[in-house]
C-alpha cells in the first residue's frame, strides 16, 4: 500500500493567525496521512512554529479549521491535543534541568503511572526504539541528544497517532541523526504519522514522503521531496535564487590567536567544563568550530572574549598573553567577540541601538574621554553600522528588541566587524536568521578574513562551517578535536570529531 | 545540669515554641519560592496576620478563629502581591518590599484600639499521661496545637513536594515557566495558589506571635521575624526538613539570649538582642560560601516574571 | 478580556506619566481609607497636600519643614537608586543612616568641648564613613561569598538599632544629662551644629549636599560611562559582563555610595533637626527612601520631586494628626499604598493593554 492510499489523519484547512504587526499564518492548508512523514519546510520566520503550536493547542487560530481522523479538531490546550493522539517534540523550552528523566516524562503525560512503573516503561520503550535512557538521571546532566530522547520517549509513551518534531536534528551529530531517522522510520512503519519541521533540505529528501513549503506564512508549494532536487526546494523556500558567498583567498600570515591547554570550569549551571583546549588561528584564516549544543561552545566564547578569565599564557594575541585580561583589555589588544544570544548578552533589549553600539564599541572606537561618553560619536558609529550592514530599522534610537532577529544579528555582527579587529570570535553567526541576512553575514566575515583578520566561527550549522572555514575542529564534552583542513573531510569524519552518537555504541570521545 | 538556672527540658520546650512563627512563615515561603516566586513581603504578611488574628481572637473570644483570621489576613495581603507580580508583571523584589512597608503601616493603623488588651489564651493540647513522662513529656507533649500544626505543615509540604503530582508540577513551574507553559500548565494560576498559601502560613506565624508568644498587640510586633524566615529558606537550601532545623536553631538562640538577659548575664542587653540577627547573617554566609550545591538547589526561575508572549 | 502586549520600545510619555497617575490613584484609595476611619476624605487630602504649603496659619511653620524632611529622603534615595538600577538591592539604608549618625556624633563628642572650625567637616566625613562601612558588610559578603545582600543589609538594620540604643544608654550618653538616655545635644554645640543656613527656609547643610548629589547623580547617569555600566548591569547582567563591567566592582561601588549617602543623611539629621543620639532617633527615613527612589523612577530629578512630595505627606500627616486626629500610622499605610499603585501602573510604560478575545496562551 503506498502512502497515497492510506487514510487521511489530519487535515488543516485555511488556517490563519495574526499577531500585532505580523501575519504568522495566512490561509494555510495541507493534509497528513496515517504513517506519512510529512515535512514542513520554510525559513526562519516563515510561520512553521506558529502553525504547529496551533495543531498542538498552544495557540488558537484566528480562522480556519482542522480535522483529525475525520472529526473536528480544535484543541483548547495541549492536554486535549495529547488526548487526541497528537504529541510534540519541542526544539527548546520543555525540559526541566533540575528534575530527573522520569519526572520530566511524567510532566508531559496526562495520567502518568506511579514513578516506579513509569521508570520501567521508560526503559522498555527506550530499548524498543533504540534510544537508551536512564530514568533516574538528572536532565541537566544529559547531552543535547539525550535530552531529545527524553522528549521523544515522553511522546511515545502516549502512543501518538501524530508526532510533531520541531527542528530535531539541530542538536544532533550526524551519527545521532542516523539513529533518529531509523527510529522515525520504524514509527512510520507502525502507522504513526510524523510532521517534520526543518529547513535542512538533504534531511527532508532523505526522510520525508511529502513536503509543504511555507514562505512568509503562506503555503507556496508542495513537493515530493524524493523527486525534487535540493536546489529546487531551496528556491521554493527562499523565493529567490541564492548565490553562494564569494571567496577571496588571503595570504596566510603569522599566528594571531593562540590558545594552549585551556582548562576552565563553567560558570553556567549544568554547563560544560573546557578541557585542554588548544588551537591557533593565523592572519586571514577562518577556523570553524562545530559541535552539538552544550558541548562547551558558550564557555569557549566566554573564555575568548574575556568574560571568563584563565591563566595569562593560555590565551595569546599576537604573542602577548591576555588570558587573565577582561573584555575591555582584550578589545584593546584587537579581539572582538559576538556571543550567540543576541538579546541579553550581545545586546540589551531595552536599550537603543546607539547605547548598544557603545556597549562594545567604546574602547576601540574611542567613544569615551576620561570616562565621559561621546554620545555624538556613539550615534555616528551606530548609524554607520546600520548603513554598512543594511540593518532595517526606523532609526538608531529604536530599542534593540524592536528589531527582527536577522536585523539585530546584522547589527551585532556589524558592530564587532566595524572595529577593525585583528581577531574575531563569533558564536552562531546566523542562528535564527533568514537566508538573505545569513548570506550577508557570511560574506562580511569572509571579507574581514580576506582583509587579514584571524577568525573563529563557532556554529552548529555544519553546512555553514564547511562553506566558510579553512580549518575545521569540533567541540565534544568540552574537548576540542585537532583542527584539520576542511578540504577532504567526510561527513563521517566530522561526525566522529563531534563525538559520534552520544551514549550509544560509539565511544564517547576519540580525541 | 542547668544553664543559668534553666533546666534543659524547659529550654528545649521553649525553643520549640519560639520557633513556631518563623517555622510557619518559612515553610510557606519555601513553597512560594519552589514555585519560582520570591516574595520578600513575609514580614508584612506576618504582621498583618498578627493583627488580624489578634482582633479576631479578641472579638470572638476564640483563639482558633483568631488563627484563622490571621491566616486570612496574611493571605489577603499576599493576594495584592500575587496580582501585582503575576498579572501586572511588577518587579518581585520591589513589590515584596512594598508589601512589608504597607503591612507595617496598615497593621499599626487597624491595631490602634487593641494596644494593651490580653487575647484569649491558647491552651496546651491535653495529652493526659503523656505529658507527665519525665523530660519527653515536657519537651514533646506539653504544647498547644499550633506547635503540632507547624510540624505537620513541614511534613505535609515535604510529602507534597516529593510524592504528589501537584508538587511535581509546582517544582516544574519553579524550574522553568517556559517549559511548563509549553506543556500546557497554567503557570500564573499555580504561582498564585502558592503565593496565597505562603501568605496564609505567614499570617498564621504572625498570629502565633500576637496570640501566644507575646501575647498582646504592639506596633512592629514581629520584629524582623519575616526576614529571618526568608533567610532560613536560603539556609535550608529549599528543603522542608532543613527549614525545621533552621527554625529550631534560631528559636534556640532567641530563647537562650532571653534567658541570659533574665539571668542578668554581664553582656549588655542590646548585644544579646542583636545576636539572633548576627547569627542569621553568619549562617547565611556559611550557606552561600559553600558554593555549588546550595546555589544549584535554588529554583532556576526564582524571581523571574512570566509573560506568555506567543 | 484584557490582554497585555509588549511595546516594541518603552513609552517615554508613560514613563513620565506613571508616577502622576500613581499619586492620583493613591489619593483616591487613601481618601477611601480615610473615609473608613470616619474622616472627611476631601478635608484629609487637603490637610495633607495643600495646607502645609498654602494655609496661612500653618505654612510659616510647615514650609521650612519641607526641605528639612526632604533632604535626608533625597540623599538616601539617590544612593539607593543607583544600586536598584544595577540590580543591587540595598534595603538596609535605615541601618546605614543610624551608623552615620553614630559615627558623626561620636567623632565630634570625642573631642568635646574643644571648639574648632575643623570639627564639623571631620564629623561629616565620619558620618559618611559610618554609613559606608556599614554598607560594606553586605557588599563584601556578597562579592566574596555570594551572600544575598537584601537579607544581610536588612538584618543589619536591627543590629544597628540595638547599637543605637546601646550608644544612647552607654558610650554616648550625656554625662550631664541627669541619667536620662541620649547624648549631648549637638545642635546646641556651635562647633557641631548643623544650623539652618537661610532663616525660615529649613535649608541646612544636608539639604545643600542633597541638591549637589542630585546634580552629580544626573551627570553620572547621563554622561558618564560608569552610569551607563550601572544601567547595563541592571537591565542585562550578561551583556554588562560582555561589555567588560566587573559585577563585584559595581556591588562595592553602588553599596558604598548608597551607604555613604545614607550615613551623611544620618549625620546631618543628628547634628541638626534631631539634635542628639537617642533611642528613638531612627524614624524610618531609610525605608521611606525606597518609596522615594521608585516614585522618582530611579531618576535623580524624579527623586528630587518625589522626595519633596513624600516630605509633604510627612508634614501633612502630622498636621492631619493634629487637626483631624488622623492616626500617624495612616500616613505610613498611605505611603505603602503609593508604592503599590506605582508598581501597578509601571507596566503601562512597557506594555500596552488591549481588549482581546479570549485566547489560550
Amino acid at each position: 500500500m503506498t502512502i497515497a492510499d492510506r487514510p487521511e489523519l489530519l487535515s488543516v484547512q485555511g488556517i490563519t493567525k495574526a499577531y500585532p504587526g505580523v501575519v504568522a499564518n495566512s490561509d494555510v492548508s495541507f493534509t497528513i496521512r496515517e504513517g506519512e512523514v510529512h515535512a514542513l519546510l520554510g525559513e526562519n520566520g516563515a510561520g512553521k512554529s506558529t502553525l504547529v503550536k496551533m495543531i498542538f493547542g498552544l495557540v488558537k487560530p484566528d480562522a480556519g479549521q482542522m480535522r483529525l481522523r475525520g472529526a473536528d479538531y480544535a484543541p483548547q490546550k495541549p492536554g486535549q491535543a495529547r488526548a487526541a493522539g497528537v504529541a510534540m517534540v519541542f526544539q527548546h523550552f520543555s525540559l526541566f534541568e533540575a528534575l530527573n528523566v522520569a519526572e520530566n516524562v511524567a510532566l508531559g503525560m496526562e495520567n502518568p503511572p506511579p514513578m516506579r512503573e513509569l521508570a520501567a516503561r521508560i526503559r522498555a520503550v527506550s530499548e524498543e526504539y533504540g534510544l537508551p535512557l536512564d530514568p533516574g538521571r538528572m536532565v541537566g546532566d544529559l547531552s543535547a541528544g539525550e535530552r531529545q530522547r527524553v522528549e521523544i520517549i515522553r511522546c511515545l509513551l502516549q502512543d501518538p497517532k501524530l508526532l510533531i518534531m520541531d527542528e530535531p536534528t539541530s542538536v544532533l551529530t550526524p551519527q545521532e541523526v542516523e539513529i533518529l531517522f531509523k527510529t522515525l522510520r520504524q514509527l512510520s512503519a507502525e502507522g504513526t504519522a510524523i510532521l517534520y519541521i526543518s529547513h535542512k533540505l538533504e534531511e527532508i529528501r532523505n526522510l520525508c514522503d511529502a513536503a509543504t513549503i511555507l514562505r512568509r506564512g503562506k503555503v507556496v508549494g508542495t513537493a515530493d521531496p524524493k523527486a525534487t532536487t535540493a536546489r529546487e526546494l531551496a528556491e521554493l523556500m527562499v523565493g529567490t535564487t541564492l548565490t553562494p558567498p564569494e571567496r577571496r583567498r588571503a595570504d596566510r600570515g603569522e599566528v594571531v590567536l593562540g590558545v594552549s591547554d585551556l582548562t576552565l570550569a563553567s560558570p553556567i549551571p549544568f554547563g560544560t567544563e573546557l578541557k585542554n583546549v588548544s588551537f591557533t588561528v593565523a592572519k586571514g584564516e577562518i577556523l570553524g568550530i562545530a559541535g552539538v549544543a552544550g558541548n562547551g561552545q558558550d564557555e569557549l566564547l566566554l573564555a575568548l572574549s574575556g568574560e571568563l578569565r584563565a591563566p595569562a599564557d593560555r590565551v595569546r594575541i599576537n604573542g602577548q598573553p591576555v588570558g587573565d585580561l577582561g573584555p575591555e583589555a582584550r578589545r584593546r589588544a584587537g579581539l572582538v567577540a559576538a556571543p550567540e544570544e543576541r538579546l541579553g548578552h550581545a545586546a540589551v533589549p531595552d536599550m537603543s541601538l546607539v547605547e548598544n553600539a557603545l556597549l562594545s564599541g567604546a574602547v576601540r572606537k574611542g567613544l569615551t574621554q576620561r570616562g565621559f561618553i561621546d554620545w555624538a560619536g556613539a550615534e555616528a558609529f551606530a548609524a554607520q553600522i546600520v548603513k554598512d550592514f543594511d540593518v532595517r530599522t526606523p532609526g538608531t534610537h529604536v530599542a534593540a528588541r524592536a528589531l527582527s532577529g536577522g536585523n539585530l544579528q546584522k547589527f551585532v555582527v556589524g558592530r564587532e566587524l566595524s572595529q577593525d579587529p585583528s581577531v574575531i570570535v563569533i558564536n552562531q553567526p546566523t542562528w535564527g536568521v533568514d537566508a538573505a541576512a545569513a548570506a550577508a553575514i557570511r560574506q562580511a566575515i569572509l571579507d574581514r578574513a580576506a582583509a587579514g583578520a584571524a577568525v573563529v566561527v563557532i556554529s552548529q550549522d555544519l553546512d555553514e562551517l564547511l562553506e566558510i572555514s579553512d580549518n575545521f575542529a569540533a567541540l565534544n564534552e568540552g574537548r576540542l578535536s585537532r583542527p584539520r583542513p576542511v578540504e577532504g573531510l567526510t561527513i563521517d569524519q566530522i561526525g566522529l570529531m563531534m563525538g559520534g552518537a552520544h551514549g550509544m555504541e560509539v565511544a564517547h570521545h576519540g580525541a | 545540669m542547668d544553664f543559668f538556672g534553666i533546666t534543659p527540658s524547659v529550654l528545649i520546650a521553649s525553643l520549640i515554641v519560639a520557633s513556631v512563627p518563623i517555622l510557619m512563615a518559612a515553610i510557606g515561603e519555601l513553597v512560594v519560592e519552589r514555585a519560582g516566586v520570591l516574595n520578600l513581603g513575609v514580614e508584612g504578611m506576618m504582621i498583618m496576620g498578627a493583627i488580624c488574628g489578634f482582633i479576631t481572637a479578641v472579638e470572638t473570644g476564640s483563639p482558633v478563629l483568631g488563627f484563622l483570621g490571621g491566616a486570612a489576613g496574611g493571605a489577603a495581603l499576599s493576594l495584592i502581591f500575587g496580582f501585582l507580580t503575576q498579572y501586572l508583571l511588577a518587579n518581585q523584589v520591589a513589590t515584596g518590599l512594598a508589601l512589608t512597608l504597607f503591612g507595617l503601616g496598615l497593621s499599626s493603623l487597624i491595631g490602634q484600639s487593641y494596644v494593651g488588651i490580653k487575647p484569649p489564651p491558647t491552651q496546651p493540647v491535653p495529652l493526659g499521661p503523656l505529658a507527665d513522662i519525665p523530660f519527653i513529656g515536657r519537651v514533646v507533649f506539653s504544647h498547644d496545637w499550633m506547635v503540632y500544626a507547624s510540624l505537620a505543615a513541614v511534613a505535609g509540604v515535604w510529602a507534597f513536594l516529593r510524592y504528589s503530582r501537584a508538587g511535581l508540577i509546582l517544582r516544574a513551574v519553579g524550574e522553568s515557566h517556559d517549559a511548563a507553559h509549553a506543556l500546557g500548565y497554567k503557570v500564573v494560576r499555580i504561582r498564585l495558589l502558592a503565593i496565597v498559601f505562603g501568605g496564609a502560613l505567614a499570617g498564621l506565624g504572625g498570629a502565633y506571635v500576637s496570640l501566644v508568644r507575646v501575647p498582646q498587640w504592639t506596633d512592629g510586633i514581629t520584629a524582623g521575624a519575616g526576614w529571618i524566615a526568608l533567610a532560613i529558606v536560603v539556609f535550608a537550601s529549599w528543603r522542608p526538613w532543613r527549614v525545621l532545623l533552621g527554625a529550631w536553631l534560631f528559636g534556640g538562640i532567641s530563647v537562650l539570649q532571653l534567658n541570659l538577659q533574665a539571668a542578668g548575664a554581664r553582656i549588655p542587653v542590646e548585644y544579646l538582642s542583636m545576636s539572633p540577627y548576627l547569627i542569621t547573617i553568619l549562617v547565611l554566609v556559611i550557606m552561600s560560601s559553600g558554593r555549588g550545591r546550595a546555589a544549584l538547589n535554588a529554583p532556576a526561575a526564582l524571581g523571574q516574571n512570566f509573560h506568555a508572549s506567543r | 478580556m484584557l490582554r497585555l502586549e509588549k511595546r516594541p520600545s518603552p513609552s517615554r510619555a508613560w514613563t513620565i506619566a506613571t508616577p502622576v497617575v500613581a499619586v492620583i490613584l493613591t489619593m483616591v484609595a487613601g481618601g477611601i481609607m480615610f473615609a473608613m476611619l470616619g474622616k472627611d476624605p476631601v478635608e484629609a487630602i487637603r490637610t495633607i497636600f495643600w495646607d502645609p504649603l498654602f494655609n496661612a496659619q500653618f505654612a510659616a511653620y510647615s514650609r521650612p519643614q519641607l526641605l528639612v524632611k526632604a533632604g535626608p529622603l533625597i540623599l538616601i534615595a539617590l544612593g539607593l537608586s543607583l544600586g536598584f538600577r544595577a540590580g543591587i538591592w540595598n534595603i538596609g539604608a535605615e541601618g546605614q543612616y543610624i551608623m552615620g549618625a553614630i559615627f558623626g556624633a561620636a567623632a565630634g563628642l570625642a573631642v568635646y568641648p574643644v571648639e574648632s572650625r575643623l570639627i564639623f567637616p571631620v564629623m561629616i566625613i565620619a558620618g559618611g564613613l559610618g554609613g559606608f562601612l556599614w554598607a560594606m558588610i553586605p557588599a563584601i559578603l556578597k562579592t566574596h561569598f555570594r551572600t544575598n545582600e537584601i537579607l544581610v543589609s536588612l538584618l543589619l538594620v536591627y543590629v544597628a538599632q540595638n547599637i543605637l540604643s546601646s550608644m544612647a544608654l552607654g558610650a554616648l550618653r550625656n554625662p550631664e544629662g541627669g541619667g536620662f538616655p541620649g547624648s549631648r545635644n549637638l545642635s546646641q554645640i556651635p562647633a557641631m551644629a548643623n544650623t539652618e543656613l537661610v532663616a525660615g527656609t529649613g535649608m541646612h547643610w544636608g539639604v545643600v549636599v542633597a541638591f549637589v548629589a542630585v546634580i552629580a547623580a544626573y551627570i553620572l547617569l547621563q554622561r558618564h560611562i560608569l552610569g551607563f555600566q550601572i544601567k547595563l548591569a541592571g537591565q542585562a547582567p550578561r551583556a554588562a559582563r560582555f561589555a567588560g563591567v566587573s559585577p563585584n566592582r559595581l556591588v562595592i561601588l553602588c553599596m558604598g555610595i548608597s551607604g555613604a549617602l545614607a550615613g551623611l543623611a544620618g549625620f546631618f539629621e543628628v547634628s541638626g533637626p534631631a539634635g542628639q543620639i537617642s533611642i528613638d532617633f531612627a524614624t524610618g527615613y531609610g525605608f521611606t527612601a525606597i518609596i522615594v527612589a521608585f516614585l522618582g523612577r530611579l531618576n535623580p530629578l524624579g527623586i528630587l520631586l518625589a522626595g519633596l512630595l513624600m516630605a509633604l505627606t510627612y508634614i501633612g500627616g502630622e498636621l492631619a494628626q493634629f487637626m483631624l486626629g488622623l492616626p500617624s500610622a495612616a500616613i505610613q499605610a498611605f505611603q505603602g499604598m503609593l508604592l503599590f499603585f506605582l508598581l501597578a501602573v509601571d507596566l503601562l510604560s512597557n506594555y500596552r493593554i488591549r481588549l482581546a478575545r479570549k485566547e489560550i496562551a
